[in-house]
């Protein structure tokens, strides 16, 4: 019953956050600090993705790449969290296959609703 | 509440001020290091972006400009320069007394560093970009009149292979307003050509909501670009009587599909004397078992065409009959809303009742026999479960809670759903309060799905006090009983604070179904044909490969199989080509390795003694056409005791003597009931 989620980022106040957000709604979180790291941990048994674009080791779009190319993890909902308001990121993001975006800076609300707007 | 982010936020910056200084230093003795400028700008752009995200806007403002400048220099529009490392150091210094001062603002120093880094960044004077998260969904719910809109959503084929699942967003739209769909699959191939991860079907969708156009679009953003979507207002049609003109083509069609002339009218019988049919039809699937096994023994052409004859009418003859006893839920499903008004109104809570699956079709004995555990169910989610208006606000939830009752089909098993978004229950209470009761040794090690299994057990009771509406001591295990007595299961899943869904397992009829027939050894089982996905053969070869791992490789798949052999402890030579039937559970596909499928097989029910109470892999028995009793298995159950004995290091121990199914083994051995 419980879903889980991994956040993907490298700043450890916006998993703070995430985690603390979604945890409060009943999600289970798990976290990774870079793309790397995250390729790691992603498993078909996860509900959703949330990453970070601009990381370290791997990025955001590098994982998205990654993760679409295995089989198993196609259609694992994955949202990129940008701050970059340009079209140009976004679309790179989409075209490797991610689901959706958040724009930071962004409230545990628009959180939420994202995340269950992707993971049911 | 964003306290422990402000002070984690201020631990990261300060580290990520620290990795910038050093990337700063290191450029300036080579300053055609990319990697270093990435580095910079990496730091830079967390400290902006998190910044922004906990308030810090003075910071993601200051932070903006530099990372503007650096980003230049990471697409080549600039070289670095001395003074602009010699400013970006000034700058982090800034950055530093900002965060120990958050709310000092800018000093006149960052003024004029502002300034000449907007030199750099090529920037006119601007603040980080602050839009709102455009992903956020519906949530300006600022409810205007009610329009009526019509949508076209024909979704990419990609759509699904990127994570999007066009059952949420119909969801989501539905959660908007009134909506009635009709799928459109016109583009939808052949079998064989059917690519399961592309997406074919389209919708047509009318909604009445007063959200508004953006609200609407917004449920589609994020496959808006890689679909077709219309989204039409429809003007004049203001009427909240008028049906949407979608709802009446939908009725339109159904009513063409059933074809029924509008003259057919319905015949009352007694319920015994349905009874009596299926039981006579029972019979004759018996013997019809028992011809068909004489036909094949005689080898006689002329025999085996009437058999066969036979066999073809019986099984529409039990189709038929089988289906004058299935009722919709929907009556039953109804009545709750009164229940849950009223239990609201006694304890002062505030709950709606969703109902969902209401037209799934079940036998009428097992509905009727349903209805108490239900009431039960519901009336612990009121008492127990959900909070008070105040708790729950208190805790972020909305006032209202949500109970959903739902009804689904999974093979030949109708699943029934209570849930509520209440307080849970904590498994850790749970076990404490069955160690008091003395349901479970202190130590015993359980699983946190056991513990919550525990609540089921006879006088087990969460409730601290005693109150009129339930938690007398009676509880969840008289819900066990009645749905056992239907060979159903009971379910319980929670999470602390997130709710209880508690899921009734039961069959759809409780007389006769599709079987599958097995032989292990001298032994016969049945297999229900509606979990039974395909039968491959597994090679002595095949086994040698695996290394003695119970693992066969069906299309490409590894699937972890149980040799049922085994798993009785059946002595008996293991045969040179062995069968692996594929079967679908709730753990994912298993296999069970059997010496020989035999064979479809309609199946009559037989209930089997209280010997077997405890082996709830066996669902019931059945008597074969020359007249032994084959027992019919249920695949769940026996795949997740066969994990749980994996788990446990312990062994299966059930004799089958106890019924008599011919030949049964375990030679040798003493007779022994199956060790719970």
């Amino acid at each position: 019953m419980n879903k889980v989620i991994l956040t993907v980022d490298d700043s450890a106040s916006i998993r703070q956050m995430v985690r603390f957000t979604l945890a409060g709604a009943g999600y289970t979180v798990l976290e990774a600090v870079d793309g790397a790291d995250a390729l790691a941990k992603l498993s078909p048994q996860l509900s959703v993705v949330i990453t970070d674009l601009n990381m370290p080791n791997l990025d955001g779009i590098g994982l998205i790449r990654r993760a679409r190319a295995n089989p198993a993890l196609r259609g694992l909902p994955i949202l990129m969290l940008t701050t970059e308001s340009q079209e140009a990121r976004k679309q790179e993001g989409r075209a490797a296959g991610a689901t959706g975006w958040i724009v930071k800076p962004f409230t545990a609300a628009q959180l939420l609703a994202v995340v269950r707007k992707v993971a049911g | 509440m964003t306290g422990g982010f402000e002070q984690t936020f201020r631990e990261e910056a300060r580290d990520l001020l620290g990795d910038l200084e050093a990337a700063l230093l290191e450029l300036d003795e080579r300053p055609e290091d990319a990697e270093l400028v990435a580095r910079a700008f990496r730091a830079l752009h967390t400290i902006k972006g998190s910044g922004a995200m906990f308030g810090f806007d003075e910071i993601a403002r200051f932070s903006h400009e530099l990372e503007a400048a650096f980003d230049r220099l990471r697409k080549g529009e600039a070289a670095v320069e001395s003074s602009l490392i010699r400013l970006a150091l000034a700058a982090g210094d800034e950055i530093r007394r900002m965060l120990d001062a958050p709310e000092g603002g800018c000093s006149p120093e960052a003024g004029r560093i502002l300034a000449d880094l907007r030199k750099w960044s090529g920037e006119a004077e601007s603040a980080p970009p602050r839009e709102s998260g455009e992903g956020e969904a519906g949530e300006d719910g600022a409810a205007g009149e009610p329009e009526d809109w019509f949508l076209r959503f024909s979704p990419g084929p990609e759509v699904m292979i990127h994570g999007s699942n066009p059952l949420l967003l119909l969801g989501e739209l539905r959660g908007l307003g009134e909506t009635v769909a009709r799928a459109e699959a016109r583009a939808l191939p052949p079998l064989a050509e059917l690519d399961p991860e592309r997406c074919y079907a389209g919708w047509e969708i009318a909604l009445r909501t007063g959200a508004g156009m953006q609200a609407i679009r917004d449920v589609f953003l994020f496959v808006e670009d890689e679909s077709e979507l219309t989204i039409r207002r429809r003007e004049g049609r203001r009427d909240p009587s008028a049906p949407l003109a979608l709802r009446a083509r939908n009725a339109e069609a159904a009513a063409r599909a059933a074809q029924a002339p509008a003259a057919a009218s319905s015949v009352r019988v007694a319920a015994e004397k349905l009874d009596q049919l299926v039981n006579l039809v029972g019979e004759l699937v018996t013997v019809q078992a028992r011809l068909s096994e004489v036909s094949s023994r005689l080898d006689d052409s002329e025999i085996g065409a009437i058999s066969e004859e036979i066999d073809r009418l019986t099984a529409e003859l039990r189709a038929n009959s089988m289906s004058i006893r299935m009722l919709p839920l929907r009556n039953t499903f109804e009545r709750f809303r009164r229940l849950v008004h009223d239990l609201g109104a006694e304890l002062g809570k505030q709950a709606d009742l969703t109902i969902e699956g209401a037209d799934t079709e079940l036998d009428k004995t097992v509905i009727e026999r349903l209805n108490d555990p239900l009431v039960h169910l519901i009336r612990n989610s009121m008492d127990h479960g959900i909070e008070t208006p105040e708790a729950r606000l208190a805790v972020g939830k909305p006032a209202r809670a949500a109970i959903r009752l739902s009804a689904s089909h999974s093979g030949a098993q109708v699943l029934i759903r209570v849930s509520d978004d209440g307080r849970g229950l904590d498994a850790k209470a749970v076990r404490a309060r069955a160690v008091e009761q003395g349901l479970v040794a202190a130590g015993a090690e359980l699983s946190e799905a056991e513990v919550l299994q525990l609540i089921l057990a006879p006088g087990f009771s969460t409730a601290r006090q005693v109150t009129d509406i339930s938690g007398r001591g009676v509880g969840m295990d008289v819900v066990r009983r009645s749905v056992e007595d239907l060979r159903g299961s009971v379910e319980v899943r929670s999470a602390p604070g997130a709710g209880l869904t508690v899921t009734l397992r039961l069959p759809l009829t409780l007389a006769i179904i599709d079987g599958l027939l097995v032989r292990v050894a001298q032994a016969h089982f049945i297999l229900p044909l509606a979990n039974s996905l395909e039968c491959v053969e597994l090679t002595r070869g095949q086994i040698e490969e695996a290394h003695g791992n119970r693992l066969a490789s069906v299309r490409g798949q590894t699937i972890p199989y149980i040799r049922l052999s085994e798993y009785f402890e059946m002595d008996a030579p293991r045969p040179e080509r062995e069968r692996i039937m594929v079967v679908e559970t709730e753990e994912g596909r298993y296999g069970l390795a059997v010496d020989d499928v035999l064979g479809y097989h309609q199946t009559v029910i037989k209930n089997i003694g209280r010997l077997y109470r405890d082996a709830p892999m066996v669902s019931g028995a059945t008597i074969l056409g020359n007249g032994t009793v084959a027992l019919i298995l249920d695949p769940q159950r026996l795949v997740q005791d066969a994990i749980h004995l994996a788990g446990s290091g312990r062994r299966a121990a059930l004799s089958l003597r106890g019924i008599g199914a011919e030949g049964a083994p375990s030679k040798g051995k003493q007779n022994r009931c199956y060790a719970a």
